[in-house]
């Protein structure tokens, strides 16, 4: 299945970082995240300096660069989840990882591997030029983001830049699992609608219970991310636990739409 | 102008746009504003104590073969030339209309400034430090306590300065609103390099005027220290137009080499030995390994150990208007103890750099040298001590 027909029905990303704890590792992670009902799998390239990220994700970063992980290493990684979960790919990585490899040397070994999409998160749509001219006619998508403080003007200009889909944050602040969900998100959704038709939107930071990607479904959006929840649990090592969350990421999703 | 050259940008978080484009806005305005500019001077001169002199220093320059002025930012209040900045950007986030301040600091240099500024502008100021140099610089975290900061030990991660930065800015994303963020030198996404090297430039400025002055003629060079690079740009700007004049930029060349095993670099010279990337906010020279992870720098002298430099440095570096060279810490420490004996000012480690390049300059070639003295050394006296005993 590709990204694009995934996102036919309401799409559930689920977050691992490569080599977290260790690439063998995070492989069983990414394919417990797909057993569990994740459709999509955002798998993490560590970074030494990542500072949109909060600190489970950090310590995600952290472990892999740990385990040895590097771009190469990644895109091993990639490989073999990708043919273990035939589930879509799209990847977090820092902007001067891409920088380093090459962008044109990136997209193509992104293309090789499976993946999909891109997210850069800090590599805003006014410095996004060099990329979207690279990846023009590939397969790999630039996705943005866009967060509650993003205005009108500034969300068409980034969704004339999108592919993919766009990522929603949901609230101000970096990623982190919260107990409740901003009650912005639902006006989020409904502006990224207005402002930027034609292109999916996926929420996510801070997105941790079942009730949360329901109620995420229901403010209309095409797509729920997840992450620190993940990355918590790989932490504790529980693989089980990663599916079982799926599960109920899914469930709470499913009950939005039987309701609808 | 968000680039300098090929270096610069805003690579930033989505969550931060607003908040740079207004800090933008209101730079902007603020450069045109009278009132701003006069209520900056005002405190300047009331209470950071500028104009900081220029001064002679005749043994050196006996010793050396052409005349050496020292530019005193060590007289600054608080001693070092980070005030400036501090002051600027303090009084930018109450026109802004923003009654608390944030900061980031390493070894406490900026965080003590930003507490300055903070009590002095009557802003809440709250300032992140890594727990690992909470511990190495208790007094620094009690003067900042006793100056009304909050000071908030960063637990996560290496504990140190990098986990500060990752800290701040996650305050800054949730507190945009009624917070502005005060960063330190001249790197991070723009405006923040114009905007400190605006605020920095008082350095040069004066030092132009008192130069014309007391010589009458501008200098063969001007010679500053570089880490991040904020008391270089500032020393710098003035003269950047005097074709004439060679302006050099010191890095810390540490200990020498890099082991990219463990990804550390024994130095921090990202303007000698970096290449371009993207660090934190804007595209510049740094300190980087093939896949691109960042490196660990090192130096002695905690202000210029970054992996990083400031984007309008790499630009005036690569079109060759800058000369960059490096010191390491044995000559810095030689340096330190040479100007205190033979000038009696004890310089800081970092502006001990600047001196040492000094004893490498060819006095066929210079009659009249600047170096700008970023901060006195009283901050450093135990670590010397401790390196090196009395000697």
């Amino acid at each position: 299945m590709s990204l694009e027909e995934a996102f036919a029905e309401p799409v559930l990303v689920g977050f691992v970082m490569a080599g977290d704890p260790s690439p063998g590792e995070s492989v069983e992670y990414a394919e417990a995240l797909v057993d569990g009902g994740a459709d999509v799998v955002e798998l993490g390239i560590p970074f030494s300096d990542p500072v949109a990220d909060g600190p489970t994700i950090q310590r995600a970063h952290e472990r892999g660069l740990e385990a040895g992980v590097d771009t190469d290493s990644f895109f091993e990684i990639a490989s073999e989840v990708r043919d273990r979960t035939g589930a879509p790919l799209v990847t977090l990585c820092y902007y001067n990882l891409v920088y380093r490899r090459g962008l044109d040397r990136f997209v193509d070994e992104c293309e090789d591997a499976g993946v999909e999409g891109v997210v850069i998160p800090d590599l805003p749509v006014e410095e996004s030029g060099p990329m979207i001219e690279v990846t023009r006619g590939s397969g790999v998508d630039v996705v943005f983001l866009a967060a509650p403080t993003t205005g009108d003007e500034r969300m068409r200009r980034i969704g004339d830049a999108a592919s993919g889909f766009l990522y929603l944050v949901a609230r101000a602040g970096v990623t982190g699992a919260r107990e409740s969900l901003d009650a912005a998100t639902a006006g989020l959704v409904e502006r990224a609608n207005r402002n930027v038709p034609g292109v999916p939107k996926a929420v996510g930071f801070g997105v941790s219970r079942g009730e949360h990607a329901r109620r995420i479904v229901e403010a209309g959006a095409d797509g729920v991310i997840a992450g620190s929840v993940f990355v918590d649990l790989v932490e504790e090592g529980d693989l089980a636990g990663v599916r079982e969350k799926a599960g109920e990421l899914r469930g709470g999703m499913d009950s939005a739409r039987n309701e609808s | 102008m968000r680039y300098f050259g090929d270096y610069g940008g805003r690579f930033a978080p989505e969550i931060l746009m607003e908040a740079l484009e207004e800090l933008e806005w209101e730079c902007s305005r603020v450069r045109g504003d009278d009132g701003f500019r006069e209520e900056l001077d005002e405190h300047l001169g009331e209470y950071a104590g500028r104009p900081t002199p220029l001064t002679y220093a005749p043994s050196t320059s006996e010793r050396l073969g052409f005349d050496v002025y020292l530019k005193r930012e060590d007289l600054v209040h608080g001693g070092a030339h980070k005030l400036n900045n501090t002051l600027g950007q303090g009084l930018l986030a109450r026109e802004m209309g923003k009654d608390r301040i944030i900061a980031e600091t390493g070894a406490g240099q900026h965080g003590t400034a930003t507490a300055m500024a903070g009590a002095a502008l009557d802003l809440e100021t709250e300032v992140y430090m890594g727990a690992k140099d909470v511990e190495r610089q208790a007094m620094n975290v009690f003067r900042m306590r006793l100056m009304g900061a909050t000071v908030n030990p960063v637990e996560k991660g290496s504990r140190t300065l990098k986990d500060a930065i990752s800290e701040t800015l996650r305050d800054w994303s949730a507190s945009v609103e009624d917070t502005h963020y005060v960063i330190g030198s001249v790197v991070g996404p723009s405006p923040y390099p114009a905007m400190v090297r605006e605020f920095q430039s008082v350095i040069g400025r004066e030092a132009r005027e008192q130069v014309l002055e007391m010589e009458g003629r501008l200098p063969d060079a001007v010679v500053a220290c570089c880490g991040g690079g904020s008391n270089a740009v500032g020393a710098f700007h003035e003269f950047v137009e005097d074709g004439n004049v060679d302006l050099v930029a010191v890095e810390a060349g540490g200990t020498g080499g890099v082991d990219y095993g463990s990804r550390v670099a024994h130095h921090s010279a990202s303007l000698c030995e970096g290449r371009d990337g993207v660090l934190q906010g804007s595209k510049t020279k740094i300190l980087d390994d093939r896949y691109g992870q960042v490196l660990e720098s090192h130096s002695v002298a905690p202000g210029l150990d970054y992996s990083g430099v400031g984007p309008e440095l790499a630009h005036l570096e690569e079109t060759g208007r800058i000369e960059a060279a490096s010191v390491g810490d044995g000559a810095a420490l030689r340096g330190f103890r040479r100007l205190s004996r033979e000038e009696g000012i004890i310089p800081a480690l970092e502006s001990s750099h600047a001196l040492a390049y000094l004893e490498e300059m060819d006095p066929e070639e210079h009659d009249l040298v600047i170096v700008n003295l970023s901060g006195r050394g009283d901050k450093d006296v135990q670590t010397v001590y401790e390196m090196e005993g009395e000697r």
